[in-house]
């Protein structure tokens, strides 16, 4: 017995193993117009840009030209100033309102998934409930009743997102809170809080992001589909489906004027899906573990 | 035994409710178990053993009804408020698991495992937690402990989780450690070294150990005292030595003669138990082991046989027909 520590012959750690997994070019070219877009939303002020909303009624449609580089719109406004302050509405809206599904849902997801019975019920029967209620409608009659406005943009898209973050973190929450290391932290001594944020949260946490980036993607397409219809931010501030919208009336004449946003929503959305993906392999440990 | 009892169990059962009906998954069990020793609960699966550790933790699942007294050093633990029983855990009471796979979380790493349990118990500031959580994986024969701190549950082999396991349960030096089948998930080479150090920890602590195994070999030599559990009850209680040289249950006896033997020539049938436990819903009226039982007289099947005493009072057993038990004794 005395000889126990000699008897190990497992492999001595050699610091922890590093991941040399390739990401691949896409994933690269996906973060690479990422940064690309957030840079530009960000800096939109910065930047030596024409103003977005100054029109020139002379050279309304104009072509691609030194002066205007993706030319101008219906009204004479320079296009890619449009585009650029369009990101940023649309940025906005789709990472705000995620964030808004994420912790209020994900917070009812764990508390209802850990401490079950009638909370459960109730969170549960009440996301029912919001999922049923028609979401156009919602949104016409926040904007009806609080006014068109970025905020309100995001509180409704936020809001509407709750249901499915909640779904994600229950699901995620209920075969976790029987696994046995939950029974062992218990045997510790741990209280419910640290359970639940130290125990539990890590756990839940890596499939709550990657829906979190699947959320974003469909919140950016989402916000369109609104300022499309006219629901979304007032003019003369640009979205990309508010462009998307102008540009259907000329759709004839200029094209692009449709297509160039509709691209550009494109890109980022397929770029949050991809990232979103490959993250959510890498950081997956049970893929591993079990 | 001279030590002072630490835990003792007063007729503590579990029920629990299934759709087939009430299930009395620990039936009417008394034990005792004194500070510094170990004792071995040994049964099949099914038997209640881990409801039974499940019950001194108090981590039955909620719709379980415990009734009987659990009393841990002069508290009892089932009437215990839950702010004053989970300082207990932990602290006092620690427990091992089944399956190192899921007993450690798989996103963090086991450093901060440890570290957190330390702080949380000790009141140890981050640079303290983390010197002594290495000197605890040294002291599980862990090497390179200091690199194994950066580790996830992923990157270690099965024996080393167990180890780390081990480690937190010790981290707040417990009197009491519950060992559930801390084995059974571990391949044959790695079983004999965990439970040697679980011996050589205990020893060294001197705190008290409840081994639970459905493998009879496994509590031979390692503990004081052994318990054997058959559908919810203990059926023969004994000092380890004791028990091996003289059992009287027919149980036991068949339990250890289901254990291979190294010198038997190849081909020989295993004399497994036959028949299967009964069904814990459905009880029947005389000795929940009669119906496998090769001594089972009609008597057996009528009446259930109390747990008794016959030539030593640490001898308990509950059997009508005892066997190895000299003639006239018979009660």
């Amino acid at each position: 017995m005395a000889t126990l520590e000699l008897v190990i012959d497992e492999d001595v750690a050699s610091g922890p193993v590093t991941r040399t997994r390739r990401l691949g070019p896409l994933f690269w070219a996906a973060v690479g117009w990422t940064i690309f877009i957030l840079a530009a939303a960000a800096s939109a002020g910065l930047l030596p840009l024409p103003s977005p909303t100054d029109m020139d009624m002379l050279e309304r449609r104009a072509a691609p030209s030194v002066l205007h580089w993706l030319g101008t719109d219906g009204l004479g406004r320079d296009e890619l100033a449009r585009l650029i302050f369009g990101a940023r509405v649309s940025l906005t809206v789709g990472l705000c309102g995620p964030v808004i599904g994420l912790t209020i849902g994900g917070a009812l997801g764990m508390l209802s998934g850990y401490f079950r019975g009638r909370f459960e019920s109730l969170v549960v029967g009440s996301m029912d409930v919001l999922l049923a209620f028609p979401p156009l409608i919602l949104a016409l009659a926040v904007t009806a009743y609080l006014g068109q406005s970025l905020l309100n943009l995001t509180c409704i898209l936020g809001v509407l997102g709750i249901p499915a973050f909640m779904r994600v973190a229950r699901a995620a929450t209920l075969t976790l809170a029987r696994r046995e290391f939950v029974i062992a932290a218990q045997a510790l001594g741990a209280t419910h809080a640290r359970i639940l944020l130290r125990e539990l949260l890590p756990n839940v946490l890596l499939p709550l992001l990657a829906f979190f980036l699947l959320g974003v993607a469909v919140t950016i397409v989402a916000e369109g589909a609104l300022s499309f219809l006219g629901l979304g931010v007032p003019p003369p501030i640009s979205s990309w489906g508010s462009m998307i919208g102008e540009g259907r009336e000329s759709l004839e004449i200029a094209p692009r004027l449709a297509f160039m946003p509709a691209i550009a929503m494109f890109l980022t959305v397929l770029s949050f899906n991809l990232i979103g993906d490959t993250l959510r392999a890498l950081t997956d440990p049970r893929q591993g573990a079990l | 035994m001279s030590e002072p009892v630490l835990l003792s169990l007063e007729d503590v059962a579990v029920d629990l409710p299934t759709p087939r009906g009430n299930l009395r998954a620990v039936d009417r069990v008394d034990l005792t178990i004194g500070a510094g020793r170990t004792l071995g609960i040994v049964g099949e699966s099914g038997c209640g053993k881990t409801m039974l550790s499940r019950s001194i933790l108090q981590l039955l699942p909620k719709k379980a009804k415990l009734s009987g007294r659990v009393i841990f050093d002069g508290q009892d633990l089932a009437r215990l408020d839950p702010e004053r029983l989970r300082k207990l855990r932990g602290k006092s009471l620690a427990v091992v698991f089944q399956d190192p796979m899921t007993s450690l979380n798989p996103v963090l790493t086991i450093g901060t495992q440890l570290i957190e349990t330390l702080q949380e118990h000790l009141e140890l500031d981050g640079q303290a937690a983390r010197i002594r959580s290495a000197e605890l994986l040294a002291a599980v024969g862990i090497p390179a402990a200091e690199q194994r701190l950066a580790q996830y549950p992923h990157q270690l082999s099965g024996g080393m989780r167990q180890r780390v396991a081990i480690a937190i349960a010790l981290s707040c030096e417990p009197k009491l450690l519950i060992a559930d089948e801390p084995t059974t998930a571990l391949d044959v080479t790695i079983q004999a070294q965990i439970l040697d150090l679980l011996a050589r920890e205990q020893r060294r602590r001197h705190m008290a150990m409840i081994l639970i195994t459905h493998d009879l070999g496994v509590v031979a030599g390692r503990t004081d005292e052994v318990a054997v559990m058959y559908a919810g009850r203990v059926v023969e209680r004994a000092p380890t030595p004791r028990l091996f040289k003289n059992m009287h249950m027919p149980y036991t006896e068949a339990l250890l003669a289901a254990i291979p033997k190294i010198d038997a020539a190849p081909h020989t049938p295993l004399p497994a138990i036959s028949g299967r436990p009964p069904d814990p819903t459905r009880p029947i009226p005389g000795c929940s082991f009669s119906p496998r039982c090769h001594y089972a007289s009609s008597l057996c099947h009528r009446e259930k046989p109390l747990l008794g005493t016959a030539e030593s009072p640490d001898h308990q057993f509950a059997c009508f027909h005892p066997i190895s038990l000299a003639a006239g004794i018979e009660a």
